[in-house]
């Protein structure tokens, strides 16, 4: 068996590992004035999409946190043919998301049938009051602007439903 | 009263007080406080040690600054709110700590995950571990007055993270688990990317080597200090790295059978003989490698198919019972779930974590250490306050 | 500084001013520049990240910043403290490193004084911050503040032992212990014979090097000898009660004594403010051998520094026990060998 290759003492070589990464460059992201772009799937605020809310309260139901304040009534619409009767539907009054409460889970866009909830990785929304952090339906209707296409999937997947909706898919329904 | 008379009573009283002191201090000797704010200890943990000099004679850790009260809160949620809550318990090895209980409402529900979806599962538990370990390699370096090997820890961490991020949305609780398999697939690019960053990690651990390992004084340090025997450990419970590091075989992944997907892979369980401190970081070493192994493996071989069995809209759970455990980042995690059938969540979930367990050992091993090995000790069983108090 | 008296006609009073404002210049400066260059940014580097970058161009004027957040904060002592010792201890240490300063020399004619005793005074003047350690220790009224009061007294004691016999080495080479007659001794030596660059005693008196570079590190409390300022432990030791400017007091002592110490090796080791080449009474040298002196003190630095980052800490028994049976008998040997090799030489 050749002999074992002398090597240097352990405190040696625990010198050489500081003093090269001395020299290699740095890994830090100087925020604010460089950004990484976090990945497409990235949960960073709720965005609304109002035409498609018919009011179900599943979101508020679902939220282990009861962090989402919604009410509606019911008004009635023109109906769908001439000489129907008028339609009864749901109009979204109010629908708040305190994000102070928000756990950041996902199940309110998981189970919205109606793909009214959407995720978008907007993360700087950093406000000075908590009382601000309450996004009310308006500002949730901005965030929609961000809300990324989802991204493709691994090949081998066979995913029959999309789990993350479209955006343009979602605003198509129900233009 | 006159002032001689103020005298007397004020003397009376501190004598009484002194001997008061003097009845509960059976022994000369400083009373320390290590916590529960102290950077040693990796949370809100308060051991209270009586010292002689520098020395420990007797040491009581006292936990329970952290309790959130899980096993309650869990009671009052749905099964798929019970995810998001349990991936905070150990909050660095994320999604594993979702995968027990998830694997024991299947059993309940008597339904499989899909194929993919186990091995899927399998790679994000491995990669827990890795993100978990990790920590530990740099954190030890920290307790022990390194203050660089840390810094290499977050850094090498962070692609991890940023994987987890890429698939579930969250980067520390990715709440990506689901009964009857995961919430959605993997984006396309993940598996190479994966496959650097485990080609990464596996340098990150030659580093550690180069930085800690094989430094001398790091060696004088946790050589011999904090020794378990065998059979102290089995008594006390231990679990994880720090029963293996005494030399007991033991590994849920291998010895138990699992519907996750580790028998596809080809790998070793670490053990080693000596127990004390240097034996716990090294096995733990090791394992990170092993982990980075099992991923690279498993990426390769992942074979196509759905992600999610039939599940029905809203679920309901039969009257039941089952107990699940598994081979978690710091130890053997378990879940007993009890579910009476009802629409709602379960009805009672007992959560055994590892770090309880493992600082029932504090007692007996700090007796007669040095307080700089007090640290070095705590550094090595390495418990996260999440998983103490839950 | 005397000036040679070709410059300036100065009276003693503006002499002495002047004096006063050089040794406050060349304490803050080298403490300063340490702060930034080694502590901000080799740090940084080494752990793989920037460092301050936000505060002047490159973090430079960072420590200007930390003195400004320093002086605006409350002056808190621990009720329990002894108040006049607790706001002593950092004077204590402030004032041992900058009497350090005073003998060493920076130029042909560029010294506050040319003691004779020179090395003889640094060393003696240098353990009265043990005190000032102790003082803060046990003044804070804190069991960690005291755990790491005592564990400094002890370490600090037991190296400056092989510090003293390092130099003693030195001092038999040269032949004094006057500082500016141990730069010439080196300027002006000869290693067997061979004399194109003097005779630095890093080269003949390498092991004396070593010891007092060890000696050193233990002295200034850096890893890996740092117990008295365990920060995962007794959360900076002596210095845990301190807040505001007494512990940017502390810490400026800290880092001017790394840098009185580094001036003390590259003088006794190192040439001190001379390189080869270059005249040895010019006057252009008291501009120059300042910044030659600050350039290889600089360099010593790195090493301490370099250190400092990378190893874990000595348990302090180990740390006793390395001192008193590994570096004072290998120093004694050194003592004697060096002994022997002058007279035979």
């Amino acid at each position: 068996m050749p002999p074992k290759k002398p090597e240097l003492p352990g405190v040696i070589k625990g010198l050489g590992v500081t003093f090269k990464t001395m020299l290699t460059k740095p890994v830090t992201v100087q925020y604010p004035h460089e950004r990484e772009a976090p990945p497409t799937r990235a949960r960073g605020v709720i965005a609304l999409l109002e035409e498609n809310c018919t009011v179900c309260m599943l979101c508020a139901r679902e939220c282990p946190d009861w962090c989402i304040y919604i009410e509606g009534h019911n008004d009635k619409a023109p109906p769908r043919r001439e000489g129907g009767k008028p339609r009864t539907i749901n109009v979204l009054d109010r629908f708040d998301i305190d994000f102070s409460l928000c756990m950041y889970c996902g199940i309110c866009v998981e189970v919205c049938p109606f793909d009214a909830l959407f995720w978008t990785p907007e993360y700087e929304y950093s406000e000075l009051s908590i009382a601000d952090l309450l996004h009310d339906k308006q500002r949730l209707g901005e965030w929609f602007e961000t809300v990324p296409e989802p991204p493709a999937y691994e090949s081998g997947a066979q995913v029959k439903a999309k789990k993350y909706a479209s955006p343009a898919a979602a605003r198509a329904k129900n233009a | 009263m006159t002032l001689t008379e103020q005298q007397q009573v004020s003397y009376i009283a501190s004598q009484a007080a002194e001997a008061r002191v003097r009845f509960e201090l059976e022994t000369e000797g400083m009373t320390l406080n290590i916590g529960p704010q102290h950077p040693a200890t990796h949370g809100t943990l308060r051991i209270v040690c009586r010292l002689d000099g520098e020395q420990v004679v007797w040491a009581d850790p006292v936990c329970g600054y952290m309790h959130r009260g899980y096993e309650k809160l869990v009671e009052a949620r749905k099964y798929q709110q019970v995810t998001t809550l349990i991936n905070r318990i150990d909050w660095l090895g994320h999604f594993a700590n979702e995968v027990p209980f998830i694997l024991a409402v299947e059993r309940l529900y008597e339904v499989e995950a899909p194929e993919r979806a186990q091995w899927l599962r399998t790679i994000f538990f491995e990669m827990a571990r890795i993100a978990n370990i990790t920590l530990f390699l740099g954190d030890m370096g920290v307790q022990l007055g390194a203050i660089t090997p840390v810094f290499y820890a977050f850094r090498d961490r962070e692609h991890v993270l940023n994987l987890m991020e890429a698939v579930t949305g969250g980067r520390f609780h990715p709440n990506f688990d689901r009964v009857g398999g995961l919430k959605d697939d993997l984006p396309k690019g993940w598996g190479d990317e994966t496959k650097a960053v485990m080609r990464k990690v596996e340098e990150f651990c030659d580093q550690m080597e180069n930085l800690l390992v094989g430094n001398e004084i790091f060696e004088k340090r946790t050589r011999g200090i904090g020794v378990v025997p065998q059979k102290v450990a089995l008594e006390y419970g231990l679990s994880g790295a720090n029963l293996r590091s005494t030399g007991v075989d033991w590994d849920i992944r291998r010895d138990e059978p699992s519907p996750l997907a580790w028998k596809h892979a080809d790998w070793k369980v670490i053990t080693h003989t000596a127990g004390d401190s240097f034996a716990r970081y090294w096995v733990r070493l090791q394992e990170t490698r092993e982990a980075a192994k099992i991923v690279t493996q498993l990426i390769d071989g992942l074979p196509s198919g759905p992600i999610m069995a039939k599940m029905p809209a809203r679920l309901r759970v039969p009257k039941g019972e089952a107990w699940v455990h598994t081979e978690n980042p710091l130890g053997e995690m378990g879940y007993y779930v009890v579910s009476d059938g009802g629409p709602s969540g379960p009805f009672r979930c007992k959560i055994r974590t590892p770090s309880f367990n493992n600082i029932s050992i504090l007692p007996w091993l700090l007796r007669g250490t040095y307080v700089p090995d007090v640290v070095a000790i705590l550094a090595s069983l390495y418990f996260i306050l999440g998983d103490i108090d839950r | 500084m005397s000036l040679g008296g070709s410059l300036l006609a100065l009276a003693y009073w503006q002499e002495t001013l002047l004096r006063v404002l050089g040794v406050l210049l060349a304490v803050i400066l080298p403490a300063g520049g340490f702060v930034y260059l080694f502590l901000f940014k080799m740090m940084s580097r080494m752990q793989s990240r920037l460092g301050p970058m936000e505060a002047g161009p490159y973090g430079s004027l960072q420590l200007l910043a930390e003195v400004g957040k320093f002086l605006q904060k409350e002056d808190l002592a621990p009720e329990g403290a002894d108040r006049r010792l607790f706001k002593m201890a950092p004077y204590i240490v402030l004032i041992s490193v900058l009497l350090v300063y005073v003998a060493v020399p920076f130029g042909p004619d560029a010294w506050f004084t040319d003691l004779d005793s020179g090395i003889f005074y640094i060393l003696a003047v240098s353990s009265l911050s043990v005190l000032g350690i102790l003082v803060a220790g046990w003044a804070s009224a804190n069991k960690y503040s005291l755990t790491g009061g005592i564990r400094a007294a002890g370490q600090l004691i037991a190296y400056e032992i092989p510090m003293v016999l390092a130099v003693v080495g030195v001092v038999i080479q040269a032949g004094t212990l006057n500082l500016q007659q141990i730069v010439r001794a080196q300027a002006e030596g000869e290693i067997f014979g061979f004399g194109a660059f003097g005779n630095p005693f890093i080269l003949t008196q390498f092991v004396g090097f070593v010891l007092f570079m060890i000696a050193m590190q233990a002295e200034l409390t850096q890893a890996p000898f740092d117990m008295p300022i365990a920060e995962s432990e007794i959360v900076t030791g002596y210095m845990t009660e301190y807040t505001g400017m007494r512990f940017l007091l502390f810490f400026i002592g800290e880092f001017a004594t790394a840098g009185a110490f580094s001036a003390v090796v590259a003088t006794l080791f190192l040439g001190g403010w001379y390189l080869p080449g270059l005249s040895l009474d010019a006057n252009y040298m008291n501009i120059v051998g300042p910044l030659i002196l600050f350039g290889k003190m600089l360099l010593v630095a790195f090493f301490i520094f370099w250190i400092r980052f990378t190893y874990p800490r000595f348990r302090e028994d180990q740390l006793q026990s390395f001192a008193w049976k590994a570096l004072i008998p290998i120093s004694l040997v050194n003592i004697l060998v060096t002994g022997i090799l002058k007279v035979v030489f």
